[in-house]
């Protein structure tokens, strides 16, 4: 047993040094995620600021004014062009010089007055749905504002309730606090899959495979010695970003920091296997990256991290439940943002053990049958 | 023979070289059609930004009249189907568990507050977690509410209208269909990681083995062994990159309202592009793990987070907004975004092609430095 474990010890230091000693490869290991997180951590957002207005106004009265006014009074817009007549409307959508165009046309104060009550035409530019609803929201709240004060100030009745909406957890709707944590995942998910997707290929590459193959070290054991310096690496690079995203970017940390790095260490053992599956399989390091890459872009895509998996096809659902980084996703979130402990993350822990359990397996096979052949 | 003549047969030896070692190594051909094919299907299905069928909790504390109806114009949105709880304390379970998105909450009193209309404010909670997706959701609650609202006001004969009302058109996208966007951007992240995966492999991997160094030896030029090393790829790129738009409007039903010989040619000038830069890597990274490196990290995520695919660039911090400037796919997702779903909008078209074609010339004469300097 003692031997057992020096063995892999031994094989686990040699694995660090191979991957930490070249200057290059080390700078790549922490220099690069560290600028992504803080270059996507500004970037990727979908709240909308300066959302650039144009105005078309045909109304001389006071009403249309107090309109254009409280939208050019909104954080979220920015009126950038009056036009004055109908042809230049086409040309500021088109040219993306304006992303909505409010056209106020010249019954608007008479209607409004005269109780028949009075009608803003809005264009908004749909190429980007999701900007164009956002948009639209943010108009509905200036224009339901509007109708409140407007029916306060002539005393007449207004619709007999409204709807009091409240988010919870993420109080003000800064998609930053969504994205963020998903980082931490992301960026600990691409460095362990490159670093054990490509340890055996470049081994085999260098010939000094068939030289750990004559020693007495069994096939578990060589997989195992390489399986350690991915995890740790994984988890010293992933608590490095933690600490970022808690103190650089001020995302409330409310959960049970236990219950997010019980998570952590399944996600990064079942990276681990998918890495160490890729490098029994490959046998060159071109290979190797084609498969860690293949395994990366849908691992991402599909995981929740910028689009709800709840959005997609039933099938493509059932796709992700084999998706480790989906369920740490959701830890993520719910450790930072809901405050979550143990109890509620049960769902998400035995799935990614699991599929840690099998793909290291499943490495272990192939790697026996690899070395073999 | 002539100079001119030779210089020819040299070039075109060198490509049949290039597009032997192409044909005899079928992964190339695979990296160039089937990875858009899978690529595009399962994120064109996959990566969507439209709720439908978000389930919320309604709590009816005491069921009547109003709050069957209300329910009904909740069960009749495609964009909710709600579940009924009697409690809130029940609801809030289902919303910790993360089985509903929100609550809305009738008390018991509802109906006479509603027939009174002092009821101060129906409650509910939403969400917050994905704050898109709750901003958006928090549109369709406000949606349906006031839908069934008018209708109520209407029936119980209440003199009631709102002063301001607004009448909204969506241009180029009236089914605000997110896939209309993302897949045309899809197609510009996956052609970036194709073009500059591609090359920056292919070609690190001939500097490793030193073949590179031995055609030095020969008498071809520089310009000659660039071209013909690319040419091959760039002909494989734009297969894939066609496939994909006819994936794209076959399968997607996205409408391509531009020209199609303007998308190939500004699809042409984005593959020069991702090859340069795929060329430039190998050079630079000298072995295939560090070109594989920088490929990842200088192709997929920028392209995927900072090209205007799904976040917004108006929206991003100025710097930020600076440096996606030196994102080729930044500008390449414009043009795609505009020509399906706007058409030839040339201010656009034209201001985009002109900062690939800088960019072009860039990568391309970088690689030839270089390549030069390396050769040496």
């Amino acid at each position: 047993m003692m031997i057992f474990l020096r063995r892999i010890l031994a094989l686990a230091i040699k694995e660090f040094l191979a991957i930490l000693r070249d200057k290059k490869s080390r700078f790549i290991l922490i220099g690069p995620p560290l600028a992504q997180l803080l270059i996507f951590g500004y970037a990727a957002t979908f709240d909308l600021n300066h959302i650039p207005v144009a105005i078309n106004n045909e109304d001389r009265g006071q009403a249309a004014r107090a309109l254009i006014a409280r939208i050019s009074a909104s954080p979220h817009f920015d009126v950038v062009a009056n036009i004055d007549r109908d042809a230049a409307i086409v040309p500021v959508i088109d040219n993306k010089q304006a992303l909505v165009m409010v056209h106020i046309d010249t019954q608007f104060s008479d209607d409004l007055k005269s109780g028949r009550g009075a009608v803003a035409q809005i264009i908004i530019d749909g190429r980007n749905s999701n900007t164009a609803l956002l948009a639209m929201g943010y108009l509905r709240t200036i224009f339901n504002d509007y109708n409140r004060d407007w029916l306060r100030e002539h005393g007449a009745t207004g619709p007999p309730a409204v709807l009091r909406i409240r988010p919870w957890y993420n109080e003000n709707l800064l998609s930053r606090w969504f994205v963020v944590p998903g980082i931490v995942g992301l960026l600990s998910l691409v460095v362990t899959t490159i670093v054990t997707g490509l340890s055996v290929a470049r081994e085999r590459e260098a010939g000094t495979f068939d030289q750990l193959l004559v020693t007495p070290m069994r096939p578990a054991e060589i997989l195992v010695g390489k399986a350690i310096p991915g995890v740790v690496i994984g988890l010293v690079e992933g608590s490095l970003i933690l600490l970022l995203v808690v103190f650089w970017f001020e995302i409330p940390l409310r959960g049970s920091l236990g219950a997010l790095y019980l998570g952590f260490f399944l996600f990064l053992l079942s990276a681990v296997g998918v890495g160490l599956m890729i490098s029994s399989l490959a046998r060159t390091q071109q290979q190797g990256i084609l498969g860690a890459f293949l395994f990366l872009v849908p691992a991402v895509l599909l995981s929740g991290f910028a689009t709800p998996i709840a959005n997609m096809p039933e099938i493509v659902q059932q796709l992700t439940l084999i998706n480790p980084m989906r369920y740490f996703m959701i830890i993520l979130r719910g450790v930072f943002l809901e405050g979550d402990s143990y109890a509620l993350l049960w769902q998400q822990y035995w799935p990614m053990a699991i599929i840690a359990f099998v793909t290291l397996i499943a490495a272990a096979v192939l790697f026996r049958w690899r070395s073999a052949a | 023979m002539s100079r001119q003549s030779v210089a020819r047969r040299r070039l075109l030896g060198m490509i049949r070289k290039e597009s032997l070692q192409i044909i005899r190594d079928p992964s190339s051909i695979a990296i160039a059609f089937i990875m858009p094919v899978v690529l595009l299907l399962l994120f064109g299905y996959g990566v969507s930004l439209d709720a439908r069928h978000v389930p919320i909790a309604i709590v009816v504390e005491q069921a009547d009249g109003q709050t069957v109806s209300l329910g009904a114009a909740f069960s009749h949105s495609e964009y909710f189907s709600p579940q009924y709880f009697a409690t809130i304390q029940r609801a809030q379970k289902a919303f910790d568990a993360r089985e509903v998105f929100a609550i809305v909450w009738l008390k018991n009193d509802f109906s006479d507050h509603l027939r009174r209309g002092d009821s101060g404010g129906i409650g509910v909670i939403v969400n917050g977690v994905d704050a898109n997706q709750a901003r958006i959701s928090e549109g369709y609650i406000e949606g349906v509410w006031q839908t069934w609202l008018l209708s109520y006001i209407d029936q119980q004969d209440l003199n009631l209208s709102l002063p301001l009302t607004m009448q909204s058109r969506l241009w180029f996208n009236a089914a605000v269909s997110s896939r209309n966007f993302l897949v045309p951007g899809l197609i510009a992240v996956i052609m970036t990681l194709i073009g500059a995966m591609l090359t920056a492999m292919v070609v690190a991997r001939e500097w490793e083995r030193g073949t590179m160094e031995a055609l030095l030896v020969t008498p071809i030029r520089i310009n000659e062994i660039i071209v013909g090393k690319l040419l091959p790829y760039f002909i494989l790129g734009m297969g894939g990159m066609l496939l994909s738009v006819a994936m794209a409007v076959g399968l997607f039903g996205v409408p391509l309202r531009g020209s199609f010989l303007l998308l190939v040619a500004t699809s042409a000038l984005f593959m020069l592009v991702t090859l340069g830069m795929g060329l430039l890597i190998s050079i630079v990274a000298k072995n295939q793990f560090i070109a594989g490196q920088i490929a990842i990290i200088v192709t997929f995520l920028p392209a995927f987070i900072l090209s205007g695919f799904i976040f917004q660039i108006d929206a991003m911090p100025e710097f930020i907004q600076w440096l996606t400037l030196l994102i080729p796919a930044r500008y390449f997702v414009n043009i795609l975004q505009t020509l399906f779903l706007a058409g030839n909008i040339w201010p656009i078209i034209l201001a985009n092609a002109a900062a690939l074609a800088v960019m072009m010339l860039v990568f391309l004469g970088l690689a030839r430095h270089k390549m030069h300097k390396r050769l040496q």
